[in-house]
C-alpha cells in the first residue's frame, strides 16, 4: 500500500512591486494523504495553489516548509533520490500540445523515461515497452504511432501519449494537473476513464486537479477545495458536493452549470438565495489574517476575523469555517 | 416564429488552403427572434466560431462565404448582410450586431485604457456628440456591466479576467445593437465569474431586449439558459430546437454523445463514455455524415450521403420544432424507427435540488 503523505506543506513566493517586495503565500500549511487505489481530487478556481502543490509534488519546485513523505520516508534531496522519487511520483500536464516535444518522436518521448529509470537497458526491451506503454492507453498499432510526431497526433492521442509517458517508470503515484481541459469535450471522458481504467490496474494514487466539480465528484472518492493556498473543506465526494458545510464550496457548486437550474426557474421555485458575491468583495483586502473567504463569505461574522481552524461537518468531512464551530467542539487542527 | 431579427439560410463559408477550399461551414440556416438565446453547441474545428465572424461580416481572408444569405430585420425592413459594402457596412457592424470574442485577454488594446477603448466605438459611430457626452455614455457603459466607475482608466492588464469580459460586453452594448453574438464569453473563466457574467447577460437582455446568439462546447451550460439550441458538429447543425425538447430527448446520436460526455454534478453516478475517436478533419472530402466513423448506430445510408436537417418523423408530433440531421430518423432509411438508446433524457430530470 503506497502512502504519499504531505504534512503543512508551505510554497512562498516573492512578488516584486511598485510598493517593493511583498510575500505571496502560494500554498499555507496544506495537508493531505494519497492512497494507492484512491482518487483525490483538488478543486479550486485558478489561483488557487492547487497546480503549485502538484509541482511541489512532482519536484518541479522547492517547498517553502513542510514534509512530503512516500510510504513514511521522507524525501532526501540527492539527485539519487530524487531519480527514485521521480520514478514513483509521475505527472500528467494540463496542455498536451506544449508538454510533448515537437521535435521528437512519441518512440522517443516513451523510451526515454524507460532509459532513464531503468526500466528496459537494451533496444528490444525499449521497443517492446513502448509498444505495451501505447497498448496500455489504447493507442495502436504500435508501430505506425510509435514513429509519428506530436503535431501528427489530436489533443486527445497527444494526452494519451503523455499518460503513457507517466506510466514508463511504473510510478505509484499519478499527478494529474487539468488532464483533460485543453481537450474537446467529447473525448475529455475518454482520457479521466483512462485514468481511472489504469489507476484500477495498477492501484496507482491519483491525484486529480481540476475546477470541474462535476467530473472531481465522479471520478474521486476524496475531494479537497482548495481557497487561497488553503484547504477549506475536505471529505467523501459525495459529502463534499452535495452536503457542502464551507460557503465557499457552496459556491462553487451553485455556480456550476446544471440544466435542472433552468426547471427551477421555470417551476418559478422559491429563488435560492444564492451565496452572492460583491465585485468590491473581491478585493484582497486582509487576506494575511482571519478566514480567507470573509470579504465574499455572506455568512461572515466577528469570529472570522480570527482564522477557522478544521472543523468537523462530518466524521471525516472537515470544513475550515467558524459557522461549524457549534456543531463540532473538539476543533482539531489535524487531517488525516 | 414572429418577429425574427436576424435569418440565416444555407450559409456556407470555405477557406482557402494549399490543398484546396476547406469547407467550416457548410448549409447552416437557422433563425433567430427578437430578445432570445440561441445556443450553438459544438467542439472545436466544428465551425461555430466561424459561423459568428461569417453573420456579424468579421470574416476575412482566407475565409470567404460561398454561399447563402443572411438577412437582418431592421425597423420593418431586412438587409441583406452579406450585400452590404462600404459605409453600410460600417454602420450595420456593431450598431446592429455587436460581438463579444472568446479571449478578453487578447481582444482589448493593452496600451489603451478602458475609456480610450469605449470612446473609440463611440467616436466612429455617434460623431457629432460632445466629449462630455461621451464621458458620460462610458461611465453609464462600465456601471451598467458593474464595474466600478473609477476603473475606466485602467489598463486591460489591471483588471481580472472576468472584469475584461465585462468591459468587452460593455463595449458590446455601447450602441445598443439589437444581436450580440458571444463566442465561448466565459470560456477561460472560473465557475464563479462565468456564473456572474451569465447572470449580467440575463440581467441586461431583460433590461434592453437583445438577442443573443451564444456560441460554446458546453452543452450543459446552453441547456440551463437559451432557448433554442443548434448542435454543430463538421461545420453542419445536426440538431437544431427548442432546449426544453433536448433536454427532454436528444435525438441526434451526438448530442445524446455530448450528454453523456458531462457528468451530473448532483444527480445518480452513471457510466459516462464520452464520444470514441475523435472530430472530423474538415480538410479532408467528407463521404456521407461526418459523424458516422464515431456513431455507435451507424448503418449504411450513413456512409452514402449526407442526411439532411429534417423533422424526425418517427417521433409523435410532441414538438415539431425539432429538426435533426441523422438518417435513422428517416422513414424510407430506417423504418423501424431510432433505436431505443436515442431520444431519452440523461439527465435525471424529476428531481429538483432546493
Amino acid at each position: 500500500m503506497t502512502t504519499l503523505q504531505v504534512r503543512d506543506l508551505v510554497k512562498n513566493f516573492t512578488v516584486r512591486s511598485a510598493g517593493g517586495r511583498t510575500t505571496l503565500t502560494a500554498v499555507d500549511k496544506v495537508s493531505f494523504t494519497l492512497r494507492s487505489g484512491e482518487t483525490v481530487a483538488l478543486v479550486g478556481e485558478s489561483g488557487s495553489g492547487k497546480s503549485t502543490i502538484a509541482r511541489i509534488l512532482a519536484r518541479l519546485t522547492s517547498p517553502s516548509a513542510g514534509e512530503i513523505a512516500l510510504d513514511g520516508q521522507p524525501l532526501g534531496t540527492s539527485r539519487r533520490a530524487l531519480r527514485g522519487y521521480r520514478s514513483e511520483v509521475q505527472m500528467v500536464f494540463q496542455d498536451p500540445f506544449s508538454s510533448l516535444n515537437p521535435l521528437h518522436s512519441v518512440r522517443y518521448h516513451l523510451r526515454r523515461p524507460l532509459q532513464v529509470h531503468g526500466v528496459a537497458g537494451d533496444r528490444a526491451s525499449q521497443e517492446k515497452g513502448v509498444a505495451e506503454l501505447l497498448s496500455r492507453v489504447h493507442l495502436g498499432p504500435a508501430e505506425t504511432i510509435a514513429a509519428r510526431y506530436p503535431h501528427e497526433l489530436s489533443g486527445g492521442q497527444r494526452q494519451r501519449i503523455a499518460i503513457a509517458r507517466a506510466l514508463a517508470p511504473r510510478p505509484r503515484v499519478l499527478l494529474a494537473d487539468e488532464p483533460v481541459s485543453m481537450l474537446d469535450v467529447s473525448i475529455r471522458l475518454e482520457i479521466l476513464n483512462l485514468i481511472d481504467e489504469l489507476k484500477r490496474a495498477d492501484d496507482l494514487a491519483v491525484l486529480y486537479i481540476t475546477h470541474d466539480l462535476a467530473t472531481a465528484r465522479y471520478f474521486a472518492s476524496t475531494i479537497m477545495v482548495m481557497y487561497k493556498g488553503e484547504i477549506v473543506e475536505s471529505g467523501p465526494a459525495d459529502d463534499v458536493i452535495l452536503r457542502p458545510a464551507h460557503p465557499y464550496t457552496r459556491l462553487l457548486a451553485s455556480a456550476a452549470p446544471d440544466p435542472r437550474n433552468r426547471l427551477r426557474r421555470n417551476a418559478a421555485a422559491a429563488s435560492v438565495p444564492a451565496v452572492r458575491v460583491s465585485p468590491a468583495g473581491r478585493q484582497d483586502a486582509g487576506s494575511h489574517s482571519g478566514c480567507r473567504f470573509r470579504a465574499r463569505c455572506a455568512l461572515a461574522t466577528d469570529a472570522c476575523a480570527r482564522r477557522p481552524p478544521d472543523f468537523h461537518a462530518a466524521p471525516d468531512h472537515l470544513v475550515r469555517c467558524w459557522n461549524h464551530a457549534e456543531h463540532d467542539s473538539h476543533a482539531t487542527k489535524e487531517r488525516i | 416564429m414572429s418577429d425574427v431579427v436576424l435569418s440565416v439560410e444555407d450559409l456556407t463559408v470555405e477557406y482557402a488552403s494549399a490543398n484546396g477550399p476547406v469547407r467550416a461551414v457548410d448549409g447552416v440556416s437557422f433563425e433567430l427572434s427578437r430578445g432570445e438565446v440561441l445556443g450553438i453547441a459544438g467542439e472545436s474545428g466544428c465551425g461555430k466560431s466561424t459561423l459568428a465572424h461569417a453573420i456579424t461580416r468579421l470574416l476575412r481572408p482566407p475565409g470567404t462565404i460561398t454561399g447563402g444569405t443572411v438577412h437582418f430585420q431592421s425597423d420593418g425592413q431586412a438587409v441583406d448582410v452579406l450585400g452590404l459594402d462600404g459605409e453600410p457596412l460600417r454602420l450595420f457592424r456593431w450598431q446592429k450586431i455587436a460581438m463579444v470574442f472568446q479571449s478578453a485577454m487578447n481582444a482589448l488594446n493593452p496600451v489603451l485604457n478602458v475609456r480610450r477603448q469605449l470612446e473609440d466605438v463611440l467616436v466612429d459611430h455617434e460623431p457629432g456628440r460632445s466629449r462630455a457626452w461621451r464621458r458620460a455614455r462610458c461611465r453609464e457603459l462600465l456601471e451598467l456591466v458593474g464595474i466600478d466607475v473609477d476603473r475606466l482608466s485602467a489598463y486591460p492588464h489591471q483588471l481580472s479576467g472576468g472584469m475584461r469580459q465585462r468591459v468587452m460586453i460593455a463595449m458590446a452594448l455601447a450602441l445598443r445593437p439589437d444581436v450580440i453574438v458571444m463566442d465561448e464569453p466565459t470560456t477561460a473563466l472560473d465557475v464563479v465569474v462565468q456564473r456572474e457574467i451569465l447572470d449580467e447577460i440575463n440581467r441586461l437582455r431583460e433590461q434592453f431586449g437583445f438577442a443573443v446568439v451564444l456560441i460554446t462546447h458546453d452543452l450543459s451550460l446552453l441547456l440551463e439558459i437559451s432557448d433554442r439550441i443548434a448542435v454543430m458538429y463538421g461545420g453542419r447543425i445536426v440538431e437544431y430546437g427548442p432546449t426544453g425538447g433536448m433536454l427532454d430527448a436528444p435525438r441526434h446520436p451526438y448530442t445524446v454523445g455530448l450528454t453523456a460526455s458531462f457528468p451530473d454534478l448532483r444527480g445518480d453516478r452513471r457510466p459516462l463514455a464520452g464520444i470514441p475517436g475523435s472530430p472530423p478533419d474538415l480538410s479532408q472530402p467528407i463521404e456521407g455524415c461526418s459523424f458516422a466513423p464515431r456513431c455507435g448506430h451507424a448503418f449504411a445510408p450513413c456512409a452514402a450521403t449526407a442526411p439532411a436537417l429534417r423533422a424526425p418523423a418517427t417521433t409523435p408530433s410532441a414538438d415539431e420544432r425539432m429538426t435533426v440531421a441523422c438518417h435513422l430518423y428517416d422513414p424510407a432509411e430506417a423504418p423501424d424507427g431510432p433505436p431505443d438508446a436515442l431520444g431519452k433524457s440523461l439527465f435525471n430530470l424529476t428531481e429538483v435540488p432546493q
